[in-house]
């Protein structure tokens, strides 16, 4: 009899140890009170649970006497966000009420800024050997080769360190950093031409990928690191425009202020402020991002939530317009890169509204607008290379030409696999989950496609 | 009794200091001290005592320490501040001379009345 009655007490005890968590976990949802403030709040709730328990109540009822004495949860919510209103700001560099993680972030911010000075640094170490920003053309031609093998390292090394990669990841992301540093130097590229050109332009975007490889922590393969790492890009090119805003005002006050003195800042900022505060930023926008992951809002969705909708009626209104007043499309030289541009802005926005999407939502209007806009920058697309495939051969395969034209077949064949992929989603026939798999098995044909141009061009077309 | 609403928020503080003049205390204690002295006429909903608290923490009226609870839990303490005394002294004056006013006034009344009958 006794220990049945103990037992008893005991699952009681339970309960209401239960219902204070729940109520705990409730109050915490509230962005104005911190964690510190429910830890009090509990304690208070708890001391009269006892006090009222001692007077002869139940648990259930002194549980339920106590939260109603406690009062309102959003009324005392409201409160708090008076008390404390920055607090419904969320803190990104100082986060507060998060004391036990405040060590392991200021470690973070300390070794960001190290790498960050480490690429400032790196960009002007050819002045040591005499390479220089406003020499020849041997010195500029140096530079565009270089210039993101100097400071990318930096940024795979910061997240390398930030992941804690053992030695064979690390030889996973350096090996591509010695072999592109080898080939970019030993390549016999014409000076200036359009293969060393088209290499440096290459180069950063397979860099990318490959310190995107560290960013993963070396587990290329996860198709689930794959889509962190396009969030990452996303957000982490925001923070660099930002930054590059704040750099724009600094380097406008810098020349104004020296100016009104009569001294000159504008070498200093040619030379040591905009290269160097650039590949800093490069490194700093990547902490941000590492940091903020969890406090704020992606801003990249956000983004694309606003433009597809504008760019959709753009392109319809284009096509529109195209068709009534029954002007085709004038060839010119640049048509392409123009092409290829707008292919790689609607698969920006194909991306990034798919990477915040949740995948086991069904289909909504949204998704209905995304399609349109996919469907309709594949009919652009394919009507300029229709009317470009007549003139292609007049303009000769050209270094500029061919890389132009491979791109614009690697994007459309992108958006025409998502298309139809979406077309299934929206008729119940697939999931949402294959089209975002399709995203992510892409990936490395961007790395090699960029690969490619840099390793095989120059030998194709004969370095020129 | 029902208190009204702006009559609470306007003795809140001084009732606060009040009690932390007696000594160092934590917010379950305080309410439970604000029912004893009023006999349970002022009632406070538990929970809007501890943005009190930390408003008077921030002006410096008080200052907090984390204590044990005798059940070992993590406790709040609060303590008054020098600056705390002086906010103290100058509510005190104030609602003395309210006090003092409506003390004269009803006790007038009060002759009045009296003398009328």
């Amino acid at each position: 009899m006794k220990s049945t009655n103990t037992s008893v007490r005991v699952e009681e005890r339970l309960t209401i140890e239960d219902r204070i968590i729940q109520w705990r976990e409730h109050l915490r949802r509230h962005a104005a009170i911190s964690s510190v403030d429910v830890e009090e709040l509990e304690d208070h709730l708890r001391s009269q649970i006892n006090t009222l328990s001692e007077a002869g109540l139940t648990d259930d009822e002194a549980f339920l006497v106590a939260v109603k004495r406690m009062g309102d949860l959003n009324a005392l919510s409201h409160e708090f966000a008076q008390e404390y209103s920055e607090r419904l700001w969320k803190q990104l560099v100082a986060p507060t009420g998060a004391g036990e993680h405040s060590s392991g972030s200021l470690r973070d911010a300390l070794a960001a800024v190290g790498f960050a000075i480490a690429a400032g640094v790196a960009v002007k170490l050819p002045h040591l050997f005499g390479v220089t920003f406003d020499g020849s053309p041997d010195d500029e031609s140096f530079y565009i080769r270089n210039i993101s093998l100097l400071v990318l390292p930096m940024l795979a090394a910061f997240l390398a360190w930030k992941r804690g990669m053992d030695r064979v990841g690390v030889m996973k992301v350096a090996i591509p950093f010695l072999a592109a540093g080898l080939l970019m130097n030993l390549i016999p590229f014409v000076q200036l031409g359009s293969t060393e050109i088209l290499a440096a332009l290459h180069l950063p975007m397979a860099l990318w990928l490959v310190c995107g490889i560290a960013y993963m922590g070396g587990n290329w393969s996860s198709h689930t690191q794959r889509m962190n790492m396009i969030r990452f890009t996303g957000e982490w090119f925001i923070y660099l425009v930002l930054i590059a805003l704040g750099g724009g005002v600094l380097t406008g006050f810098t020349v104004f202020t020296f100016q009104s003195i009569g001294l000159d800042a504008e070498w200093f900022v040619q030379t040591w402020l905009l290269p160097c505060g650039v590949a800093g930023a490069i490194v700093i926008s990547s902490w941000l991002v590492e940091a903020k992951q969890s406090i704020i809002e992606n801003m990249a969705p956000v983004l694309t939530r606003l433009f597809t909708p504008l760019f959709a009626i753009l392109l319809i209104s284009y096509l529109v317009a195209m068709l009534w007043s029954g002007n085709g499309i004038v060839i010119e030289r640049d048509l392409l890169i123009g092409f290829d541009l707008l292919l790689a802005l609607i698969l920006a926005l194909l991306l990034y509204s798919i990477s915040a999407r949740d995948p086991m939502a069904p289909p909504d209007l949204f998704d209905r607008l995304q399609f349109l806009l996919v469907i309709s920058a594949l009919v652009v697309d394919v009507i300029a290379l229709v009317a470009l495939s007549k003139r292609i051969s007049e303009f000769g395969f050209s270094p500029n030409k061919v890389a132009a034209l491979g791109e614009n077949l690697i994007l459309l064949s992108n958006l025409g696999g998502a298309a139809l992929l979406y077309a299934r989603f929206l008729l119940k026939r697939g999931t949402f989950a294959s089209l975002e798999r399709w995203q992510t098995s892409y990936v490395p044909v961007y790395l090699v496609w960029a690969g490619f141009v840099v390793v095989l061009f120059p030998f194709i077309f004969n370095f020129q | 009794m029902d208190i009204g609403k702006d009559l609470v928020a306007a003795s809140a503080t001084p009732l606060v200091l009040a009690i932390l003049s007696e000594g160092e205390s934590y917010g379950y204690a305080i309410i439970k001290r604000v029912g004893e002295l009023t006999r349970g006429e002022l009632q406070w909903t538990d929970g809007m005592l501890y943005p009190i608290l930390h408003r008077l923490e921030r002006n410096g009226f008080i200052e907090a320490s984390w204590g044990t609870s005798e059940i070992g839990r993590q406790r709040k303490y609060y303590r008054l501040t020098d600056q705390g005394k002086r906010e103290l002294e100058q509510h005190r004056r104030e609602w003395n001379v309210v006090d003092a006013a409506l003390r004269g006034i009803w006790h007038s009344e009060l002759n009045l009345a009296l003398q009328d009958g």
